[in-house]
């Protein structure tokens, strides 16, 4: 059975962000762009399902400005199988393009499971893994802790907030949103990395529709104001105390 | 059972012993008189299952493979406390131990944080996952300004290679703010690579990670070659010894120096600044990789006597016998993992040898220290009047900046 | 005519959750500048009482057996045909692991916009205009939400959930439950939360001390702080170095990252090793006597009191609080 992990690169947060002239995009000059860390649980779990035997792991991604780096350490991680998509395509494209990229070529792979990161932060037109389940037509379940391959099916443990969780069952094929895969993702030696550029072929795939029009436009992108340092309240004890206890209710957390 | 020995593949044990031998000096290992002399000078061999003596006892007898079963070897702080005392002369840091960790890392066997500390090296070029860009940020407004290469069109003297925690740790900046005004007031024609500069990797070697030390040695030296300079000084000793021992291995050569050198060769020159009296008992914690590593003891105490009215005094572990800090060979990275098994601090006893000969100031000379001694002193009984003070910060208060 | 807002009451083992009431407070907020009316949707099997306190103009609730636990399938398929029939300028889900899982295939299925990560909602020029928080919290993304239907995944932050609430229940309307067919996603049971040590890095409320609270002893208070407030206490490493707290509360960079609501620091500090893993908190609160303490540069509020003056009183005041509410 094929297991197709689909990541995706979204901007890197230890970078300061700079916004276009226009206002409405980021500057795509000064971006740094990583992996989604859910992408990494995503094929963390495929990997584990593969080593207990569920089949082969597949890796996708679209092309941008490290995202060979990011499947060969896939490849270097255990996957099998790797894919960049290419074609007249932008560093940052929303979901729904993605998705609709992403699905022919999926299905043209067979898959019997298809793994994705939960969410990214910066799915403005909601995640990837419920998009990409609806252009295959098929079902998606998110927020997954575990998964365990039956026969034909998939076991999952679905978490909701607050530390509730749920068993279901969904049969195959099936599109997961990872929320954290059963280890955290492993460390792979650099030397490994190394040896997988050198020896594991990357298999390039054409980008099938030209650019799709978003149907969300954003008018204006900026930055939320930060406070510089501390306001300190001033008081007594209990002066100090009544005021805590507003904010705490301002918050909701009464 | 009878087994071919034509088609007998090597065990691992083999392949592991036979690589050892062929590093530098390695085939030394086959000395080992099992004396135990190593085991018993390492700071965490007594939580060792495996510590040094027992490593080679188990390679000799061919069950290599329990040691690497164990995760304990990640205790090895790299100090060269066993090296230095070994009859044999077995490189047990740079040889054993190493190729031992680079092992367990291949195999998947890394603690959590080291993990973290080591992709964040391949993602950022340095261990805390700060940004590349703003390596050069703790020089900032600094009068005269400090140079950054690629901002300079022209050939420099000094090229200070400024490291990991010096550049991004904010009480390490303090050290590097102190050192750029003391090279300013000597006239020191210096400057930075700032975001072109990575980590120098050693810790990261130490650690097990050679492919990716490799990595940091070519981007390095991709910078080195871009810019005209007569040599490197570093304030950071891991730096040090990766300049001076690592990287010409891998053909990247060049003069360096540690601050320490640099300063105590300008005595002639910085003498006449040292114009205040600092009162205070003052000792020096020899870092590993400026002492034992490296032999370099005299300079650090030679600028601390420079300085009117410092009482330098030793604390009974110091030069060659100094007890590591605990940071060294990813140590700095292993935090949570050493304080689980050990529930012991090696910065803590170090602190406590300071406060028991009563001194006022603790010196260091390496940025991992002064961190991790700051840290110390709040845990220490009876350490919370003791000062952790970077030499270059001591310098500067003399100077009277 | 009046335009619909629709919002999907999402609900957990018989409690509706905040977001739920969050949402009617954002679709309340539109309907009084639009001309429009807010209906609930309500999924369940004998949870009509749910509808009680919801701050709706109508309630549709569907009750079928298949609806007593969620499943994205049957979901999908009752909100999906009545997107369909009745064409609401706007349908609101929660952004969580109910809503995200109706909205976005329905938003593939049906060719609707989905806007996520929505914040807060307005009218202006008689559109409406969304404010979404993305990238950690680092971006804010403005944006119209086109006609005739757009979808909107919504996170907590602008509105309170009182205002989402309602003494007087809008009409409830027993609605009819399309065809339910087998779906290939089924619930089996719930699995509830392991009764081991908490998990400090998913908790919305850290009460974090440190070496200022000065003695094991002192704990006692900070607990009770804690229980009142309904938080749970953690540390920086000098409190669990010596054993006052378990190693699975440490804060820090050898402990664990934690990204709270509130992070509320008692005698802490502000080493590095330590905030760099609270920056994902919502809000920093210091408690701290040195003003100069480095952790006021990272925290919304502080105070420069004795923290052992400080709790006793706050707990009292937050007593009072809650018997209040
Ligand atoms: C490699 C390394 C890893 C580390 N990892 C971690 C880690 O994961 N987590 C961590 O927390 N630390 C870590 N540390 C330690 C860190 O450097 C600090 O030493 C530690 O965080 C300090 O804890 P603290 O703020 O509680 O104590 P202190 O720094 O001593 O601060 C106590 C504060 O309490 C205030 N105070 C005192 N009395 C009162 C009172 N009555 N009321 C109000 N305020 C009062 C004081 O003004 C002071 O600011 C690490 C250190 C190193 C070197
Ligand atoms: S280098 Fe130091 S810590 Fe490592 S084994 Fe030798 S003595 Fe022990
Ligand atoms: S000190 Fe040297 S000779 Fe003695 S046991 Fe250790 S490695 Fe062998």
């Amino acid at each position: 059975m094929n297991l197709i992990v689909a990541i995706k690169l979204v901007p890197d947060l230890v970078e300061e962000l700079k916004i276009n002239e226009e206002g409405n995009f980021l500057d795509l000059e000064s971006l740094r762009l990583r992996v989604n860390e859910f992408d990494e649980h995503a094929l963390e779990q495929a990997i584990l399902l593969k080593e207990r035997g569920a089949g082969r792991v597949i890796v996708i991604a679209l092309d941008g400005e490290g995202v060979e780096d990011a499947l060969f350490t896939a490849a270097a991680k255990g996957a099998d199988q790797i894919i960049k998509l290419t074609g007249n395509t932008m560093p940052l494209v929303s979901n729904h393009t993605l998705a609709r990229w992403l699905a022919p070529v999926i299905k043209s792979l067979q898959p019997g499971l298809v793994l994705t990161g939960v969410q990214a932060h910066n799915d403005l037109d909601g995640p990837l893994g419920p998009l990409l389940a609806e252009y295959l037509n098929l079902p998606y379940v998110g927020y997954v802790a575990k998964a365990t391959m039956k026969d034909g099916e998939v076991e999952i443990r679905k978490e909701y907030p607050g530390g509730l969780a749920a068993e279901m069952e969904i049969d195959l094929p099936a599109v997961l949103g990872i929320q954290a895969a059963e280890q955290p993702p492993r460390y792979i030696a650099f030397s490994r990395i190394r040896q997988a550029m050198k020896t594991v072929q990357l298999e390039e795939r054409q980008i099938p529709d030209p650019f799709i029009e978003e149907p969300i436009a954003i008018a204006r992108l900026f930055q939320p104001e930060i406070g510089e340092r501390a306001e300190i309240i001033s008081g007594d004890v209990d002066e100090i105390a009544a005021r805590l206890v507003d904010i705490f209710t301002d918050l909701d957390l009464l | 059972m009878a087994v071919n020995p034509v088609t007998q593949r090597p065990t691992f044990n083999e392949i592991f012993y036979t690589s050892l031998q062929k590093l530098p000096d390695g085939e030394r290992v086959r000395a080992c008189l099992q004396c135990g002399t190593c085991s018993g000078v390492c700071p965490f061999g007594y939580l060792m299952d495996y510590p040094p003596s027992k490593m080679i006892a188990a390679l000799r007898a061919g069950m290599f493979d329990r040691v690497m079963k164990t995760d304990k070897v990640w205790m090895c702080v790299s100090c060269y406390a066993c090296t230095n005392s070994c009859p044999a002369q077995i490189p047990l840091t740079a040889g054993l131990m190493t190729r031992t960790k680079e092992e367990l890392l291949l195999a998947g066997n890394v603690p959590v944080e080291l993990q973290d500390a080591l992709e964040n090296t391949q993602r950022y070029g340095n261990p805390m996952g700060e940004s590349p860009r703003k390596r050069a940020a703790w020089a900032r407004g600094i009068e005269p300004s400090v140079k950054i290469m690629s901002q300079i069109n022209r050939p420099i003297d000094v090229l200070w290679f400024v490291g990991d925690y010096a550049s991004f740790h904010p009480r390490v900046q303090l050290s590097s703010r102190a050192l750029a005004r003391i090279f300013n007031l000597l006239g020191v024609d210096f400057g930075i690579l700032g975001h072109e500069e990575n980590s120098d990797g050693d810790s990261q070697r130490l650690a097990g990670e050679r492919g990716l030390f490799e990595l940091l040695v070519d981007k390095n030296s991709k910078a080195f070659q871009k810019y005209q300079f007569n040599q490197i000084v570093t304030a950071d000793p891991h730096a040090f010894n990766a300049l001076k021992n690592e990287y010409p291995k891998l053909g990247v050569n060049y003069p360096v120096q540690h601050y320490t050198q640099y300063l105590s060769a300008k005595l002639d020159l910085l003498r006449p600044l040292l114009r205040h009296e600092i009162k205070a008992r003052i000792t020096y914690h020899d870092p590993c990789y400026l002492g034992r590593a490296n032999g370099i003891y005299q300079p650090p105490r030679q600028l601390l006597q420079a300085i009117p009215g410092v009482e330098l005094v030793e604390m009974p572990h110091s030069a060659v016998n100094s007890l590591c800090c605990g940071g060294g060979g990813g140590g700095m990275w292993l935090e949570g993992y050493q304080w689980e098994q050990a529930h012991a601090r090696l910065s803590e006893w170090r602190v406590r040898e300071a406060v028991a000969i009563g001194a006022d100031i603790l010196a260091v000379a390496c940025t991992y220290e002064i961190p991790r001694f700051e840290d110390a002193v709040k845990m220490v009984q009876k350490a919370s009047r003791l000062v952790i003070r970077d030499i270059s910060e001591l310098l500067l208060e003399s100077i009277g900046e | 005519m009046k335009q619909e807002i629709f919002v999907l009451i999402e609900h957990l083992q018989g409690r509706v959750t905040d977001i739920s009431y969050l949402m009617l407070a954002a679709a309340r907020g539109i309907t009084e500048k639009l001309d429009g009316n807010v209906v609930a949707l309500l999924l369940g099997h004998n949870q009509r009482a749910l509808a009680n306190d919801l701050a709706a103009d109508r309630i549709l609730y569907f009750d079928h057996p298949d609806l007593a636990h969620f499943t994205p399938g049957a979901y999908q398929r009752v909100i999906g045909s009545l997107i369909e029939e009745n064409k609401p300028r706007l349908a609101l889900f929660g952004d969580t692991s109910i809503g995200v899982e109706v909205a976005g295939p329905l938003s593939a299925r049906l060719n609707l916009p989905l806007v996520s990560y929505c914040k807060s909602l307005r009218v202006e020029n008689n559109e409406i205009k969304f404010t979404s928080q993305i990238c950690g919290g680092k971006l804010m993304a403005e944006g119209e939400l086109p006609s005739p239907t757009a979808l909107v995944t919504m996170i907590p932050g602008a509105y309170k959930a009182e205002q989402g609430r309602s003494v007087t229940p809008g009409v409830v309307v027993q609605a009819s439950v399309p065809q339910l067919d087998k779906h290939p996603v089924r619930f089996l049971q719930y699995i509830e939360p392991e009764t081991g040590d908490v998990d400090i890095t998913k908790e919305a409320l850290l009460i974090s001390v440190g070496r200022g609270i000065q003695s094991k002893d002192n704990l006692e208070i900070i607990q009770e702080l804690a229980d009142a407030l309904g938080g749970v206490v953690c540390a920086s490493r000098p409190v669990v170095d010596q054993g006052w707290l378990p190693a699975t509360r440490l804060v820090g960079k050898s402990g664990k990252r934690v990204k709270p609501k509130v992070y509320l620091a008692l005698g802490i500090s502000g080493a590095t090793e330590h905030v760099e893993a609270i920056t994902d908190s919502e809000v920093i609160i210091a408690v701290n006597t040195d003003p100069l303490a480095p952790i006021f540069n990272l925290a919304k509020y502080g105070a420069t009191v004795d923290l052992l003056d400080l709790v006793p009183a706050l707990t009292e005041a937050v007593k009072q609080a809650t018997v209040k509410a």
